[in-house]
């Protein structure tokens, strides 16, 4: 099913094509963090609080400092005087958020289990490990604040110089009286309540740091397993006060990030000031069961969400209020993270009128940031749980309350009542096509006869019709929102003496897949083949201008700036070409790697010509410079807005309570696809994601503050025994607001499936009157909401 | 304690305390860096390696258990002729994104096609239970291990 118009010719973009990156990878030849050899280095350790909240006490670290191989030991005042400025929040959602100090060490008060309070240094990281052992602190345990709503009631306030627990409110309601009266006038008024559980990223690969310093000049390079080493070197600069121009940051192969590697973190910095203080390199490599409690949590929301509708289930206005947790700190991002989400409260839905607020509490638990989707998997997850609420409220079908309320594709460029525009859409033929994928109407008679049957293994059919915003973003977008950086990215296409091509880009790739994608653009346009085509990026020193990966953004921003510095360099080249055939430049045609002239097609010369006569520069057009390269900074005009409809079907076995999925469709629409087979990548990993949200994963906390799924026994991410063979389609709808028309595929997946995942458990319960199952719906979530329905026990 | 094993083909030594675990012996003591770590548990994979042509999770043998034998990492797996027939099928079917998990992933399903004759997908999905992925959803992976068992 596709309707592209595309501005590729080439023949490369647009198929499948296997990925440059595999053969280091498959064969054990990348470079992890872990895996730099750095002579010389000293290991760190943390000691981390093992309370939720404490006062820190006296530090006795003379057992630790008698370890063999412990070099020394710091707590947090003794590097107090290090820090220029606490751990860095660059999104300050409103002028009066409250942003308590978040030191890389704490001073005074643990606020949360994990957050560290003293440094071993050491010979080896065993030694490390042994240090840490012998450092006593005299804890005085406090009470936890743990619940977002316990936190809200200010009745313990956890930083006391806030004075509150409450960082921040924030509204967004475009036209007040207009929702009163579609509240007042409606004819159906759907009222629903969500929770989303506190989700622990776990990228395969945990955090890691190496910092090599060079005492006698000043020169210091940070390794960090990071999706930003370019903001990373500006956050670092400020927070440490050394100078920027010194410092160089590479993200070596990076193991996965989803959004947890989007920070900055404690680690950096303190090894960058051990560095400096012990004139040696520094590293640190995190543990799994540290990743659980040092390293950013993602969700961590309660939602109400009303939907206002006529007697015909078409809505007419939407209002969602939040209740966020932001843990024990503000991380980077963390404030925004509800804010990525607002405008989308009403989905894929022609909505008149439109209310989101959102207030977000300090608990003591790990601080929350982005993760995978960042606030869209959170707002799609209200929106279509509520209209499959809906639907039921009107009596017709969750795909009919869909399709009589899907923008119509004619509205597009939409406004929408958020105030966004809606580039481009095209809705209905994605749930049609899932439909199909599905074989719905059969899957709907199988449904009604094991109801008939009395069966206790009950089918479940949920549907997820989603839109999201990415491609992160207008900069002038982000200062309305008070987001404290632009949203550009950069590109450099420099083409060599002998024709093979050099790329820096400033997106930061960790499994996307970008120095294959890249390359085929750039081949498609030059004529070349992707093979000659080296990307370079994650360095600082290589690729110095950069705003780095996230956001589904990549492509439609950093590719459309390496679209367009590959147009200026041709640009370039049809000038060198046109002087050496002694022809106009608009008079030559360029394809295949030859320019031209049109109308004397034995009149021609050959890229590699041009590249080495630039090269040479023996005879180049008066005042050219000599040699083909160009950058361009593309910041774009709008975010661009995917969208696409999954379906899943779940059976539910009610005596046990066990969901198991059982198939799933997904049809997606991200624009004109460079690469087809990553496409389908980015949606299989994203949709696991989604499900594992659904079915299996959640940070558990106690009472007092403690992680109860710590590690990857008891935090169940999904292995290939609990998934199945997904269904995929896509439509194609270009993006109008970039070159290539394309729009990000890298959290589609994710915002999709949960909802359509928990619809689908809905679905198979509702006969027993059960509308709602807590995520993750596991055996006995699902078996306590059975008996509370009165079902059997 | 001096710990030797056959690591791909040659005879490695090393002098290493005894509470070494084979995944640091490999790695730190041998520089053979492509076997990975991704947990503290036993849980993920990403440290499988073949010890007597079998997989195992490095990180719950210590260095010493296995003095004497022969292991087979990631770096072992191709030749000069080309990627091993497992490597080649996660490459050509997408099986990998970051790649992190692809060293474990990779030995184990050696291991698990080794070990079966007839394997289908749900055996596949069901043998390889000890390694996480994050990135692909699995679905490409499953593919992959299928089309190296032909």
């Amino acid at each position: 099913m596709t309707d592209t118009i595309s501005p590729f010719v080439g023949g490369i973009v647009g198929t499948p094509r296997l990925r440059k990156e595999d053969p280091a990878l498959l064969t054990g030849e990348s470079r992890f963090i872990d895996d730099l050899h750095i002579p010389g280095a000293l290991w760190i350790a943390l000691v981390r609080s093992p309370y939720a909240h404490a006062r820190i006490g006296a530090i006795d670290a003379s057992a630790a400092l008698a370890t063999d191989g412990v070099v020394a030991v710091y707590t947090g005042a003794d590097l107090e005087g290090d820090w220029a400025g606490p751990l860095p929040c660059a999104w300050p959602v409103t002028d009066d958020m409250k942003n308590p100090p978040h030191l890389p060490l704490a001073v005074g008060k643990a606020n949360f289990a994990g957050d560290a309070v003293a440094v071993v240094v050491a010979t080896s990281r065993y030694a490390a490990a042994d240090g840490v052992e012998g450092v006593v602190v005299d804890y005085e345990p406090l009470e936890a604040v743990v619940d977002v709503r316990d936190a809200a009631s200010d009745r313990l306030v956890i930083h006391e110089d806030c004075g509150t627990n409450i960082a921040y409110d924030w509204e967004l309601t475009p036209d007040p009286d207009g929702v009163a009266a579609a509240f007042e006038n409606a004819v159906h008024h759907v009222i629903e309540t969500y929770v989303h559980q506190r989700l622990i990223p776990a990228p395969m690969e945990t955090r890691g740091v190496a910092v090599v310093p060079a005492p006698h000049n000043g020169d210091m390079t940070l390794y960090s397993s990071t999706q930003i080493p370019h903001v990373l070197k500006v956050m670092a600069a400020l927070t440490l006060g050394v100078p920027e121009q010194k410092l160089r940051v590479v993200a070596p192969s990076v193991g996965g990030g989803f959004g947890c590697k989007l920070n900055v973190y404690a680690e950096e910095l303190v090894c960058m000031t051990l560095a400096n203080r012990h004139g040696v390199p520094v590293r640190w490599t995190e543990t799994r069961t540290e990743a659980a409690t040092a390293t950013i949590q993602g969700r961590a929301q309660r939602q109400t969400i009303e939907l206002a509708a006529d007697a015909d289930g078409k809505l007419t206005g939407v209002r969602a209020t939040l209740l966020a947790d932001m843990g024990a700190y503000l991380q980077l991002v963390g404030p925004g993270v509800p804010l990525l989400g607002a405008f989308l409260y009403h989905g894929l839905y022609d909505v008149p009128v439109y209310s989101f607020t959102c207030r977000s509490v300090f608990t003591n638990l790990t601080p929350t940031d982005a993760y995978r989707g960042a606030g869209r998997p959170e707002a799609t997850y209200a929106i279509e749980r509520a209209m499959d609420a809906l639907a039921v409220a009107v009596g017709v079908g969750q795909d009919e309350i869909r399709s009589r309320n899907f923008i119509p594709t004619e509205k597009f460029p939409y406004d929408s009542p958020a105030g966004l525009i809606f580039d481009s859409g095209n809705y209905q033929p994605t749930l049609d096509r899932a439909k199909e994928l599905m074989d719905w109407d059969g899957r709907r008679a199988e449904q009604a006869e094991r109801r008939a049957a009395g069966s206790t293994m009950h089918l479940g059919l949920g549907i997820s019709s989603y839109v999201e915003m990415c491609g992160l973003a207008p900069s002038r977008t982000l200062a309305a929102l008070n987001y404290g950086a632009g949203g550009w990215e950069s590109a450099t296409v420099r083409i060599l003496p002998t024709c093979k091509v050099q790329v820096v880009t400033g997106a930061t790739p960790h499994g996307q897949g970008h120095e294959t994608s890249w390359s085929m653009i750039v081949a498609d346009q030059l004529g070349v083949d992707p093979d000659d085509v080296e990307v370079l990026h994650s360095d600082t020193a290589i690729s110095p201008l950069g705003m780095d990966t996230y956001g589904s953004r990549s492509l439609s921003v950093g590719g459309t700036a390496l679209w367009m510095a590959t147009e200026k360099v041709i640009h370039k080249a049809r000038a060198i070409a046109a002087h050496m055939l002694e022809a106009n430049a608009d008079d030559l045609d360029f394809a295949g790697g030859t320019f031209t002239v049109k109308g004397s097609p034995d009149k021609e010369v050959p890229l590699a010509a041009v590249a080495f006569g630039a090269f040479t520069a023996h005879d180049l057009p008066d005042g050219m410079e000599p040699n083909l390269e160009a950058q361009v900074t593309w910041d774009p005009g709008n975010f661009v807005f995917p969208f696409g409809t999954h379906i899943a079907v779940v059976e539910v076995d009610e005596e046990t309570g066990a969901v198991e999925l059982i198939d799933y469709a997904a049809v997606d629409d991200c624009g004109n696809q460079i690469n087809p087979m990553i496409v389908e990548g980015q949606l299989h990993g994203g949709i696991v994601q989604g499900v594992a949200q659904a079915l299996w994963e959640e940070a558990i906390y106690d009472a007092d503050g403690q992680l109860r799924s710590a590690n990857l026994a008891d935090y169940l991410v999904p292995s290939a025994a609990e998934c199945i063979d997904m269904k995929l389609d896509h439509t194609v709808t270009p993006s109008p607001t970039n070159p290539m028309g394309v729009k990000g595929v890298g959290e589609a997946g994710t915002i999709a499936s949960t909802p359509a995942v928990m619809n689908a458990v809905v679905d198979a319960l509702r006969p027993m009157g059960i509308t709602d199952v807590r995520m993750p719906a596991s055996p006995m979530t699902v078996r306590r909401a059975i008996e509370a329905a009165g079902g059997s026990s | 304690m001096e710990v030797s094993v056959t690591v791909n083909g040659t005879r490695r030594s090393a002098d290493v305390e005894p509470r070494t675990l084979l995944v640091h012996y490999l790695r730190d003591d041998l520089g053979l860096t492509g076997t990975n770590i991704g947990c503290d548990t036993s849980s993920c994979g990403a440290c499988t390696v073949l010890v007597d042509g079998r997989s195992a999770k490095s990180c719950t043998l210590l260095a010493a258990q296995v003095d004497g034998a022969e292991v087979t990492t990631i770096e072992g797996l191709a030749t000069a002729d080309g990627l091993h027939p497992m490597q080649q099928a996660f490459h050509e079917c997408h099986a990998l994104q970051c790649g992190y998990c692809t060293p474990g992933m990779v030995i184990a399903a050696v291991s698990l096609v080794d070990e079966y004759d007839d394997l289908d997908a749900a055996g596949v999905r069901v043998g390889l239970e000890g390694n996480l992925c994050r990135c692909t959803g699995y679905q490409n992976i499953v593919r992959a291990v299928l089309a190296a068992s032909e």
